[in-house]
């Protein structure tokens, strides 16, 4: 025991203050990420490696996430312009100097790594749409939301040049996610629903042939057995001959048999499925239901509209996370190319949850030392 | 005041940010519980479903194809059996330009355009991994050769596989017959299951006819297969069951003998045994290579095989069908003394021609001055044709048929192998419903010395022979003598007894005789050749020359002044021991020329083969069964 402020507390508590962290917080996460690795090393086909790689990522993410906690919400409200101006120059650069990996033009070579600019943008224009909004009182007016719609339809349309449905979906949901939070009328969002639905077939017309297929074949996946549809077939099979109880760890002959693509990124939540059974995914449901929770509590109790709302849209979009790639696994939404979140094998995203999981921490440390 | 009023706006944005954030709980949840509804739609509603779809994708059977039953002698020896021949295979989904290699391949093997057009559609049927087959049959030396440049020919695979082999060579082909590729035509007639995993199939002979016996059952193994095809593991086998090993009663010491006595000329002999129908030998020359077709034979060698003038394909044993000529006298003989029309002393007076009463045609005598006062015995002996005529004219067509029919003329032996013919032995009836015709007079005439409508194989003759020897006992020729399916004791099949061919003994007696005196008396057609020789046992055997064309009444048979192709056919049947029959030979040297001069030298070289020992002098002890 030791006594800091005439309080007793434990080590730990003491630990977890002085390293600003969110206990249960901590807790919901390292739960997820020790099951991840586990769900990796099975659909990696048992390769050390793969799950070796995986825990470095987790190391950079968790140093990341303790990083990022220490700094303080003013801080980070002071370089949100900074950061966002500075997202939307690297995405020019991509678009005229990118890498091209897999036909998509995202990365920028740095020399000594590549590095997906979109993936600042997860964060870049939430906290950007949440300093403006922050700076206004009540709820956002139509000249507020004309000019918050831009900040987020700027980067959204770049990432799709990219072309990266997945990301830009999920980076324009972050940043329409402040602006609900904000507290935008009601009518506001009809008439957004309502461009929204005039947009879709602009955006029919923008979208790429195989971005247009991976839709149609969400439809009809049997049309396309051996092409598009063989994911979500696939996918389908893994998942449903789980069954209650699932094949055993190590034990999915969908996964291990490499029947399931893409089965240690997108679509290991199948692999999940098949091995753990329907009670394994309700377990995970719930998990992921639980760290959201957890993050919008953390954000209802923030001491001001700036951390409110980006905690608010941090918490949210992680639930989007894994809404979009868990309907996409089980066949009811098209293949986006989202990753279940901290659980599919890669870095920029995970680096990236990490990262916004330190600014929540970040949050909750900062209601404890205004609370006191 | 200001203060106050920004922190009752804060106060209002927390409260209006936490309705939303509430609301935001609500959708969240609301969501949550449909993606659990439809994860339980899939695991736990359409679990089953899913769970075949599972089982399909990694599940595959096998089949594995049972060992051929093998072929052996009565003695044991090979006739056909199985050795690993080695072929290439291709793993389509290791090559990755697959005319290149196919370029490649043919500095060190030649490809055929069948090989290639095979090789092809075998690629395009073939699952994912399944090595394609592109030649087989490969010598040692290309084997070698393609061995060490293995790693410049990625994909290709040297594979040892079982192929049936023939070491006897063309001597056995009619007999034993051959496999082949399983064809389309094949395909209509088999139950595919069966043949899962088999490519080849009896075409002829033994081999097709006990086909069912010889190929076994596939066994199965399920394994598990992962996306790509690639077999992970075995889960279960079920070993096939190899085919049954059949022992023919053919002897293969014989049968060469038989075909060496032919000496390059075309013929049929078949030798059996006349107390049991054992098939001894069954040689029709000239034989082809069988192993030619187990390897698939290209076109051009088929077409040289096929267009041959002298027909290697052609089975003349079961196939061939010839006039048997003087061959069936004793038949007709046996005929008039069982129906009373003649005694065996009655005596005539042969002159060359016989003239139905009444008519001017002159019906002539193979020897043109005719043999004086003959008996029937006698008769027989010399082969008098004239005094058949007359036996034929007073019997009439009706009283002769049932007893050649008897002896089997005009019906399939039905011996086990495949395309055997039935001959014709005409009759009325026969020729009011063929040729819409009645019956002459003068048919009846030829009839009697084996000419005109009557055809017959050699299997036929011999079998008839056989049944001369027993004195009308008939029994089933075969050629299967022992089966072994691996389980314990070969069964041996026991010999089928037919109806047999009831004349009082002392008509049997009097042909008997006759038969002796042919071969062994000086006036006997078959002495010069074979009786003068002084034979270590007695022979009794029956001469036949049956022409290919008919002369003119006046014409002269002269060899010198025909093509070979219109030689009469050369025939002998016979057996031996006379009193104590071992053997039953019928030859037939196609075109050969007389029977006396050409084929009964060839029926003695085959009796001999069988009945002494090596010495040439004593006759072997019969083996007691």
């Amino acid at each position: 025991m030791i006594s800091v402020t005439g309080r007793e507390m434990s080590v730990s508590q003491w630990a977890l203050r002085s390293l600003r962290l969110d206990s249960v917080l901590l807790v919901l996460l390292s739960i997820l990420l020790l099951l991840g690795l586990a769900v990796l090393f099975s659909a990696s086909g048992e390769s050390v490696l793969a799950v070796e790689r995986q825990i470095m990522r987790i190391g950079l993410g968790v140093a990341a996430m303790l990083l990022v906690a220490q700094v303080s919400m003013h801080t980070l409200r002071a370089i949100s312009p900074w950061l966002f101006a500075a997202g939307i120059l690297l995405l020019l650069a991509v678009m005229f100097v990118g890498d091209v990996g897999k036909g998509a033009q995202r990365w920028l070579d740095l020399g000594f790594m590549r590095f997906q600019p979109s993936e600042i943008m997860k964060l870049a224009v939430p906290m950007m749409v949440a300093w403006y909004l922050s700076q206004r009182h009540g709820c956002p007016r139509i000249r507020d939301l004309l000019i918050t719609v831009t900040l987020i339809l700027v980067p959204v349309y770049l990432i799709m040049q990219q072309p990266d449905l997945g990301t830009s979906m999920l980076v324009g949901a972050a940043g329409f996610m402040v602006i609900f939070l904000a507290g935008l009328g009601w009518r506001w969002f009809l008439g957004l629903g309502v461009v929204v639905a005039a947009a879709i077939p602009i955006l029919w017309s923008q979208m790429l042939d195989y971005q247009r297929q991976r839709v149609l074949t969400l439809f009809n996946p049997e049309s396309d057995p051996l092409g598009a549809g063989y994911h979500i077939i696939q996918s389908k099979i893994a998942i449903g001959s789980g069954g209650l109880y699932g094949k055993g760890w190590l034990n999915g002959t969908q996964s291990q048999l490499d029947f399931l693509p893409e089965r240690s990124t997108d679509f290991i939540f199948a692999v999940y499925a098949e091995e753990f059974g329907f009670i394994g995914v309700a377990l995970l449901l719930l998990l992921y239901f639980a760290i959201v929770a957890r993050g919008l509590w953390i954000a209802a109790l923030a001491q001001d509209r700036y951390a409110r709302l980006l905690g608010g849209s941090i918490s949210l979009t992680f639930a989007v996370y894994m809404v979009v790639n868990i309907g996409m696994v089980t066949g009811l939404l098209p293949v986006v190319g989202v990753p279940l979140p901290l659980v599919s094998y890669g870095g920029t995203s995970l680096v990236t949850l990490m990262v916004a999981f330190g600014i929540l921490m970040s949050i909750a440390s900062q209601k404890r030392l205004v609370n006191r | 005041m200001a203060e106050r009023d920004a922190y009752g706006e804060e106060q209002q944005d927390r409260e209006r940010f936490v309705v939303r954030i509430l609301l935001a709980l609500v959708v969240l949840l609301a969501i949550v519980l449909a993606l659990g509804w439809r994860l339980s739609g899939l695991q736990v509603g359409a679990h089953s479903h899913f769970t075949t779809l599972s089982e399909n994708n990694r599940l595959r059977v096998e089949p594995i194809a049972p060992t051929r039953g093998v072929i052996r002698d009565r003695n044991g020896v090979l006739l056909a059996g199985n050795r690993a021949s080695y072929q290439l295979e291709v793993t389509v989904e290791q090559v990755r330009d697959l005319d290149s290699l196919l370029a490649r391949l043919r500095g060190y093997v030649e490809l055929s355009e069948a090989d290639v057009e095979r090789f092809r559609r075998g690629v395009r049927q073939r699952r994912p991994f399944q090595p394609v087959l592109l030649k087989a049959g490969l010598d040692d030396e290309t084997v070698a050769r393609i061995a060490v440049s293995r790693h410049e020919l990625p994909g290709v695979e040297i594979e040892a596989r079982p192929q049936r082999f023939y070491p006897q060579g063309s001597t056995l082909s009619h007999a034993v017959g051959y496999v082949g590729r399983i064809n389309q035509q094949d395909l209509q007639r088999i139950d595919r299951r069966a043949y899962a995993g088999t490519t080849h199939i009896g075409k002829s002979g033994v081999e097709r006819f006990y086909e069912d016996l010889l190929h076994g059952r596939p066994g199965y193994r399920q394994v598990e297969v992962n996306a790509q095809g690639r077999v992970i593991r075995e889960l279960s086998v079920t070993p096939p069951q190899p085919g049954t090993d059949l022992t023919l009663t053919l002897d293969v010491n014989l049968q060469q003998a038989a075909y060496r006595a032919l000496a390059g000329q075309d013929g049929a002999i078949v030798a059996l045994d006349p107390n049991n129908g054992e098939v001894l030998a069954l040689v029709s020359a000239p034989g082809f290579d069988p192993g030619a077709f187990v390897h698939g034979i290209s076109q051009a060698d088929f077409a040289a095989v096929r267009d041959d003038p002298r027909r290697p394909l052609f089975n003349r044993a079961l196939t061939g069908q010839y006039p048997p000529g003087s061959t069936i006298k004793p038949l007709v003989a046996l005929a008039a003394l069982d129906e009373g029309v003649t005694t065996a002393e009655r005596e005539m007076f042969a002159r060359g021609y016989f003239q139905l009463p009444g008519h001017e045609r002159r019906y002539r005598d193979w020897r043109r001055e005719g043999h004086g006062r003959v008996d029937m015995s006698r008769a027989i002996a010399v082969s008098s044709d004239v005094y058949f005529y007359d036996l034929a004219h007073t019997m009439g067509i009706d009283r002769m048929v049932p007893i050649l029919g008897a002896f089997g003329l005009g019906q399939r032996v039905g011996i086990d192998s495949t395309g055997e013919r039935p001959g014709i032995l005409p009759s009325r009836d026969w020729k009011r419903a063929t040729h819409d015709q009645v019956w002459f007079p003068g048919e009846t005439l030829i009839t009697a010395i084996g000419q005109g409508y009557m055809l017959s194989t050699p299997l036929q003759m011999a079998d008839f022979t056989a049944a001369l020897a027993t004195r009308g006992q008939r029994y089933q020729p075969h050629l299967l003598r022992a089966m072994d399916n691996g389980s314990g004791e070969p069964e041996y099949p026991l010999p089928v007894a037919r109806d047999p061919v009831t004349v009082d003994e002392k008509h049997w007696d009097s042909i008997h005789d006759s038969l002796i005196e042919a071969v062994h008396a000086r006036h006997g057609t078959a002495w010069g050749s074979v009786g003068s020789t002084r034979p270590a046992y007695t022979i009794a055997g029956k001469t036949g020359t049956s022409q290919v064309f008919s002369l003119g009444e006046d014409e002269e048979y002269d060899e010198d002044e025909l093509a070979r192709r219109l030689w009469d056919h050369a025939l002998f049947v016979g057996y031996a021991p006379a009193e104590d029959p071992r053997i039953a030979v019928a030859v037939l040297v196609e075109h050969g020329g007389s029977g006396g001069r050409v084929a009964a030298p060839v029926a003695r070289q085959v009796m001999d083969a069988y009945l002494l020992d090596d010495a040439g002098m004593t006759i072997n002890v019969p083996e007691d069964e």
